[in-house]
């Protein structure tokens, strides 16, 4: 059989290019396998070579995403792969996002089968499980092995254009597509053997699992901006300097309340950022770049709007559950109703 | 976080650089902003200008908090 080549996406990271510091880089490729492609390399054996490693940094594509995107799938192009391989992101935002796009292109612009893998809370997710196979990972790297072992018969099944099992069988996120079968039981006595589990309180399956469209109606405008307390909220992680609450860098299991009285500008040797998964360098000289307190403070004595609320409520969303980000900002939520704060401005990096 | 904040009553916009993650996470008035690092600045330019351009999001902030929506909407 004739061996399958395969392309593989990386953000910089992975590639080992750079951390932070190089999330601006345009994409390059290289030839052969890098980092987790060492991984692939062992997996795929004899049946599959991978020729060439692209690379780009999470933020560049993520700032520009479509000059990236056109200069991902010309590189990629050009050394006519069999399939592409993009990640795994694990539960990184995006490298998620571009993991996402990367497939999609690869797969609807040049027609060749993609593969990729996240975390099912990484936002990449929600926007690209109908247009590629995405398996299903842990959140972190340590799942690399466990990763690297379901997308590689995935991903030599899409090369060589075998049909694909359910993904239930393959382990990839449920695209939403419906197959017709025949089973041996027929529906009426499916349906009485699950309702006698749930009866019983035993486990069971559901054949079809609900969506989960959890859409907030939005709220009425505000009034009168001018007579409004405006109150600020940022998953950006700034914090006072020294970081008094000890917010963690990624995965952060607490947010911070900070108190705004009496300033009116916020600067490097007062604030910085906590959150570990952006270039701190901006943020730590000039915090206002993400928490705009000094316009805000201009705009309340120009009669703008109403006034500043007196507390900012900071967390860092790097890799942090949802389930945690919905806890805080609910506690968050009470209390800004409680202080009676007319509107939000919540910004994020 | 925009959600939760929303259905405790409050109208939020949320400023941010990745539009398509905003979308996903459900916000309702979403204003682009800047850079991933500093989405509201802009280190290669002058203080002055970079307190303009925050000035100028911030406006456009305050139209879209102003501003009756039916749906995800964002402040171009």
């Amino acid at each position: 059989m004739k061996q399958i080549k395969v392309v593989h996406y990386l953000n910089q990271f992975f590639a080992q290019i750079g951390g932070e510091e190089k999330a601006d880089i345009p994409p390059e490729s290289k030839s052969g396998p890098v980092g987790p492609g060492m991984a692939f390399k062992g997996a795929f054996g004899d049946a599959a070579e991978i020729v060439a490693t692209v690379a780009c940094g999470d933020s560049y594509f993520n700032e520009n995403p479509d000059v990236a995107l056109a200069a991902i799938l010309d590189m990629i192009a050009s050394f006519e792969p069999d399939i592409v391989v993009c990640g795994p992101a694990f539960n990184a935002g995006r490298y998620g996002v571009a993991c996402g796009a990367v497939a999609t292109g690869v797969r609807e612009k040049l027609n060749i089968p993609a593969i990729t893998g996240m975390y099912v809370e990484n936002p990449g997710v929600d926007l690209y499980k109908q247009s590629v196979h995405i398996v299903s990972t842990k959140d972190n790297a340590a799942g690399m092995r466990d990763a690297v072992a379901l997308m590689v018969p995935l991903a030599l099944k899409l090369a060589r254009g075998e049909e694909i099992g359910t993904s239930a069988e393959e382990g990839y996120i449920p695209m939403g597509i419906r197959k017709n079968f025949f089973d041996k039981k027929r529906g009426s006595r499916r349906a009485v053997d699950m309702l006698l589990k749930k009866m019983a309180g035993e486990p069971y399956e559901t054949e079809f699992p609900m969506p989960d469209f959890d859409r907030v109606v939005p709220n009425p405008a505000v009034k009168d901006i001018s007579k409004a307390k405006i109150a600020l909220v940022t998953s950006g992680g700034i914090v006072p300097k020294g970081n008094p609450d000890r917010i963690e860098s990624s995965s952060a299991s607490k947010y911070g309340k900070y108190d705004l009285e009496g300033i009116r500008d916020l600067d490097a040797q007062t604030y910085e950022t906590a959150h570990g998964g952006y270039d701190p360098v901006y943020a730590n000289e000039d915090a206002d770049r993400v928490l705009p307190v000094d316009i805000l403070r201009e705009f309340e004595k120009e009669g703008k709007i109403g006034s500043l609320s007196r507390y900012f409520y900071s967390t860092v969303g790097n890799g942090t559950a949802v389930a945690s980000a919905k806890k805080y900002a609910r506690a968050i939520g009470e209390e800004l109703v409680a202080d009676g704060v007319d509107a939000v401005i919540l910004t994020s990096t | 976080m925009v959600k939760e904040i929303e259905r405790a009553g409050i109208p939020v916009v949320h400023m941010c650089t990745v539009v398509p993650i905003s979308m996903t996470v459900g916000a309702n008035r979403i204003v682009p902003t800047v850079a991933i690092p500093y989405p509201l600045g802009n280190p290669a330019s002058t203080p002055d200008e970079e307190k303009e351009l925050r000035r100028k999001l911030l406006d456009k902030t305050l139209d879209a908090l102003s501003t009756e929506v039916e749906d995800q909407t964002v402040f171009e």
